[in-house]
């Protein structure tokens, strides 16, 4: 019975640390299916968890700290927007150059408004997302077996998170049975052939591009108002690349996107959970390997070693008409 | 790849350009010093004080010179043969394994002029080490180096804290650490070249690797523009498939660029564990092999633009120092925004203002043309 409540509570905080993978590896997912590559989907998150929890500490409303993060990272998708699409300039250049003014400017901005040390205020009450508990979850909390997994792992979560999981088969049904979806992943593979069918690549792209800003507010969202109370100086701390890594990883489909970050948010619990105990059977594992090993994964099934992951066809590569 | 813009004469290209881009990043950064409240020209007059006002400062601007014309070569060196490096950062840092097997080895038997041999090479062998990986994968297996370098990244900085927590630090110490070297581990300073323009290098940590800088950025001026490998990674970068046709082993070009990226990188570890703090701290790069990115993009994958771009972000490094110093609301951190804004401008950015400039260059050609024109009526 220990060991199961064990396994449940390592459950239940791979929940808790794969929302925001999802989010950003879902926004991902949008504009890469479109042909833009983003590797600035951490910075994106940053200066979304940053505008949010700013907003929501002036304000006091969670809702509008929610729709801070989301303009905020729609404005910064957009000028990776711009540079890659309209500038045709490198999107990969344009990723990092995003990555390092948000990672700047939520610190200088953050230590100028509220001088606590690049945080911001700490939020309660009505400026934080407060957790759901599912009818019953009380009263069923001792039946065995089913009382934890339902009162645990189901319930009492942040809104958010069930929006998170909801938005993966949401996702699928856009991507792959909406008309937007279909011109979408076209975009990706075959440019070309969308213009000759009248459509416009670059207004398709950029809808694209809006659409991973969405995501990665809601993410940033998560972060400063759900599972912290309040914005943290570079809080983010890796999270969007290991998202980008579960994208890959996840080959570009949405439903193995949730998997692989259940999958890569296990592998955190864990590496926390083991802190300092051995394993049964392998022994003592080092910290710093369960941490290194969502990249190592994802190196190793880059490299086809577990199946191929084959990336959108024009990916990376600007549009130009010709003329 | 086509290009789909006029010519522009060769100053306009690799002068004007980049400078117009330079100086819209720095007007941007202007704006969050105003956003911030407080006034930009005089965090710009802190600035060039603070890394030019005293022979110690210009030591310290120097000293990150050094670092970032390693990084910059490194990312640079990738760039000529098409292949965007993110993995400079991790290479440096594995490239620190190097350094200090080197230093804990001879520090005590042997003088620096010795042991600097070995380092260099060791520094080398390590960061190509980390960088044959992607380079190998993508030449082979067909992942894509900047993810992969991305990933190498992560795992280098894991592997770092774990070997630098459980395997090099000493025993009974509790900093993640190695010990700090005898006198075989430590670069002597460059006061001479200092004192020859009449400065005093005071506590700065400038030395001998500087030099060892402005040799790698000859020697990859060498390597690009007047050997054969060279010859082949341009092809590459400008068009893989003439490469092809031509018959250069892409295969072959991609490890070995990466190798000569992840050797250059490494080798800029020699100077913060040899030259400054005498021994390998955790994290001791600090984002340097991000910096190289700037700097590459800002030198225009010249040896010629990279040193100047490094000076400059050097400034940036010291000088800002000198503004959080002085006006309490600019933090460091300010320099990670120029540097985004930079890498923004002059790499994502770069054709923003090209056709302004040339439509500016055309119209000037076409009055001067009439005029010479007129005159010879």
């Amino acid at each position: 019975m220990e060991f199961f409540h064990t396994i449940i509570a390592i459950l239940e905080s791979t929940i808790r640390v794969s929302v925001p993978l999802i989010f950003a590896a879902l926004a991902g997912l949008f504009t890469e299916r479109a042909g833009v590559f983003d590797i600035g989907l951490e910075g994106k998150m940053l200066g979304a968890a940053f505008a949010a929890g700013a907003v929501a500490a002036v304000t006091g409303s969670v809702i509008m700290g929610l729709l801070a993060a989301i303009l905020i990272s729609v404005l910064l998708s957009l000028v990776h927007g711009y540079a890659s699409i309209t500038q045709r300039g490198s999107q990969i250049v344009s990723g990092v150059a995003i990555n390092f003014i948000v990672a700047g400017s939520t610190v200088i901005l953050g230590e100028a408004w509220f001088k606590q040390g690049g945080r911001t205020p700490a939020l309660a009450g009505d400026a934080r997302f407060q957790t759901v508990t599912f009818p019953f979850a009380d009263a069923v909390k001792d039946v065995p077996i089913f009382g934890p997994i339902y009162s645990n792992l189901l319930s009492g979560h942040f809104i958010l998170t069930y929006v998170a999981f909801l938005l993966v088969p949401f996702s699928w049904w856009i991507l792959y049975r909406t008309r937007f979806g279909l011109r979408l992943r076209a975009v990706g593979e075959n440019p070309g052939a969308v213009d000759t069918a009248g459509i416009s690549v670059i207004w398709l792209r950029y809808r694209a591009v809006i659409c991973c800003g969405i995501l990665c507010g809601f993410a940033g969202a998560y972060l400063s108002l759900a599972m912290s109370a309040g914005f943290v100086k570079g809080m983010t701390a890796g999270k969007g690349y290991i998202a980008l890594a579960a994208l890959i990883f996840a080959k570009w489909r949405p439903v193995n996107i949730m998997l692989a970050c259940l999958l890569f948010g296990f592998l955190d619990a864990l590496a926390i959970r083991l802190q300092g105990n051995p394993l049964p059977l392998i022994g003592q594992v080092p910290v710093q390997l369960m941490q290194a090993l969502p990249y190592i994964l994802t190196v190793i099934l880059l490299a086809g070693f577990i199946g191929k992951a084959i990336p959108p066809k024009a990916g990376g590569i600007p549009y130009v008409k010709e003329r | 790849m086509s290009n789909p813009y006029a010519k522009l004469p060769g100053w306009a290209e690799y002068g004007l350009i980049p400078l117009v881009n330079l100086v819209v990043a720095f007007l941007v950064a202007g704006l969050v010093v105003l956003l911030v409240g407080e006034n930009p020209l005089e965090a710009a007059y802190h600035m060039i004080n603070g890394a030019f006002g005293r022979g110690e400062y210009i030591g310290f601007t120097l000293y990150y010179a050094t670092t970032f014309i390693f990084t910059g070569l490194s990312v640079a060196v990738a760039f000529h043969a098409g292949l965007f490096n993110i993995g400079s950062e991790g290479q440096a840092y594995i490239g620190g394994i190097g350094v200090a097997l080197a230093c804990l080895w001879l520090d005590k038997t042997m003088p620096w002029f010795v042991v600097f041999p070995l380092a260099i090479v060791g520094s080398a062998a390590f960061g190509a080490l980390w960088a044959f990986l992607p380079g190998w994968l993508q030449a082979k297996r067909g992942s894509h180096v900047v993810i992969t370098t991305i990933m190498f990244n992560f795992i280098a900085s894991s592997l770092m804290v774990y070997l630098l927590t459980r395997v090099l630090k000493p025993l009974g110490s509790m900093a993640p650490q190695t010990r700090t070297f005898e006198a075989g581990g430590q670069l002597p300073k460059l006061d001479w070249l200092m004192s020859i323009f009449g400065l005093d290098l005071g506590n700065s940590p400038f030395n001998v690797s500087f030099l060892l800088a402005i040799l790698a950025a000859f020697g990859v001026w060498v390597l690009i523009w007047r050997t054969k490998l060279g010859y082949e990674m341009r092809t590459m970068g400008h068009s893989p498939s003439s490469a092809r046709y031509a018959g250069i082993g892409e295969a072959r070009i991609t490890v070995i660029v990466m190798m000569i990226s992840g050797g250059l990188a490494g080798l800029m570890a020699l100077n913060p564990i040899m030259g400054e703090q005498y021994r390998m701290q955790l994290d001791f790069v600090q984002g340097a092999g991000f910096v190289g990115i700037a700097v590459a993009l800002m030198g225009r994958s010249h040896p010629a633009g990279i040193i100047p771009a490094a000076i400059l972000f050097g400034m940036l490094y010291q000088g800002g120092a000198e503004i959080a110093f002085e006006m309490p609301a600019i933090s460091r951190d300010m320099i990670v925004i120029i540097q985004g804004l930079v890498i923004l401008f002059a790499g994502a950015l770069e054709n923003m203002f090209r056709p302004a400039i040339g439509r500016a260059f055309a119209s000037i050609g076409r009055r001067s043309a009439v005029a010479a024109q007129t005159r010879g009526a």
